[in-house]
């Protein structure tokens, strides 16, 4: 055991290149699907927040429930389209970088948009009435709200980042875990460990708990120095 | 938009009655104060008269219309301002009226200077003072140049100095033409400002006079309780 724990922090300390092209790609795929997912899941779940619209609490409670979406089940939907008979097989994007994005967008967007409507919400409930009287119609508060709320939605960001790299069922199935192609951190620990190889697998482990915590680190300073500069 | 006509008004959410039988008459000049003790439906009736309540009863006239057919802006007790300069906060809402962007600029700049704030048009809203707040608050609503401005409680919690700074505010504001219609709970305030008193109490107006009579000769037994800082109101506790 203690011969694997030094083999492991041996492999993180001296760079391993396996593990810095498997750290890349993890964070390449991970941060394309996070920025897709913001671009898509914050004006999403704001203007749920603030527009009135029928069936407006049954897509509240859908939404909140597919923040807990099985990650495989996004897999499977994902593979089916991309496959060669399913509507996009065409594009050849199956067992690609491409479509582990996709399968990660797909699990993230649910989760910022639940949680930006929640945040959003909670200030639409304070604003309401002065934006309201100013004349200030419900897709401009939308927007506006947005930027007022920017740095609370920071942390659906981070909800979103921790999804998706921490996510391994939908990249397996969609990308095949190819080596030097589409092996990502969470399959690569998974076929390490099933093979035996613990040291690797440690080492991964280690790197992707120091990541999340360095991105969620440098989120919060940035947080706290936006704060003092503008309140 | 006036005379004002408020006739059988009532606000009864859920079994509750806040107001009732509300009957009040206000022209289109100076100052109004509506006072009473907390709960006696001030700021539910300023929320009636905006148009984000809806009357359970009763009619609100504006001159033979059921609509203001001129500006209304309303100052809450705490100002919702967005996390933008101080700048930005008057301007957006002269922008959600449409115009020219070069004009919007120009009555930002000219109503800030007004308000004693021209000095902090960059800096974040947020990092405002109270005072300094309420007085932002004031300039957004005074920048979309008001027919009527309703204020609910504009300084309370704030200290004499920055009182006294949103006191001369109001007076400004309604020497450019605009009705105010104000609550507060501050009695040396409502001497100060207002031209008539509006006296509410049990949901509904026990008097409604000009302020110096209000002050000398209260009509109502509530009235009079209430100026002599009697507490026969009683807020029930449910259990």
């Amino acid at each position: 055991m203690t011969e694997t724990l030094f083999e492991a922090l041996r492999l993180v300390v001296v760079v391993d290149y396996q593990l810095l092209a498997i750290v890349a790609l993890s964070l390449r795929v991970s941060l394309s699907a996070l920025a897709i997912g913001v671009l898509i899941g914050v004006p999403v779940g704001a203007a749920i927040a603030v527009q009135r619209f029928p069936g407006r609490g049954a897509l509240i409670v859908v939404l909140n429930a597919m923040m807990g979406l099985p990650s495989v089940v996004v897999g499977v939907i994902v593979y089916l389209l991309l496959s060669r008979s399913g509507p996009f097989g065409e594009f050849g994007l199956l067992f690609s970088p491409a479509a582990m994005i996709f399968a990660q967008t797909l699990l993230v967007v649910p989760l910022i948009a639940a949680v930006s409507r929640q945040i959003v919400e909670d200030a639409w409930n304070d604003y309401a009435p002065e934006l309201t009287l100013i004349g200030v119609r419900r897709w401009d508060a939308v927007v506006l709200l947005i930027a007022d709320c920017r740095f609370s939605l920071s942390l659906a960001a981070l909800a979103g980042l921790g999804r998706a790299m921490s996510e391994v069922g939908a990249v397996m199935i969609v990308g095949g875990n190819i080596d030097g192609f589409t092996r990502v951190m969470t399959t690569a620990i998974a076929l390490e460990t099933s093979k035996g190889n613990l040291a690797l697998s440690i080492a991964l482990g280690m790197v992707l708990i120091c990541l999340i915590l360095m991105l969620n680190a440098l989120a919060y300073g940035l947080r706290c120095w936006a704060l003092r500069r503008v309140g | 938009m006036f005379p004002l006509r408020v006739q059988g008004l009532a606000f009864r959410p859920e079994r509750q009655t806040v107001l009732q039988d509300l009957d009040l008459d206000l022209s289109g000049d100076g100052i109004s104060v509506i006072l009473g003790p907390n709960g006696s439906g001030k700021t539910v009736l300023l929320r009636l008269l905006s148009g984000l309540l809806a009357p359970s009863a009763g009619r609100i006239d504006w001159n033979g219309r059921d609509q203001p057919n001129g500006r209304l802006a309303m100052v809450f007790q705490h100002p919702a301002l967005l996390r933008l300069s101080v700048f930005r906060n008057v301007e957006f809402a002269l922008a959600a009226q449409g115009g020219e962007r070069a004009a919007r600029h120009a009555r930002t700049r000219e109503v800030l200077e007004r308000v004693g704030l021209a000095h902090r048009l960059d800096e974040s809203a947020r990092l405002l003072s109270g005072g300094e707040r309420q007085r932002l608050a004031l300039a957004r609503a005074w920048a979309l140049r008001p027919r009527m401005l309703l204020l609910d409680e504009p300084t309370a919690s704030l200290d004499p100095s920055a009182t006294e700074a949103v006191e001369r505010i109001i007076r400004e504001i309604r020497t450019d033409g605009a009705k105010i219609l104000m609550t507060t709970h501050n009695l040396g305030q409502a001497q100060r400002l207002a031209d008539d008193i509006v006296f509410l109490a049990d949901g509904c107006v026990q008097e409604h006079v000009p302020v110096r009579r209000f002050f000398s000769q209260p009509q109502s037994p509530a009235a009079r309780a209430f100026l002599q800082g009697e507490l026969p109101w009683r807020i029930a506790f449910d259990r």
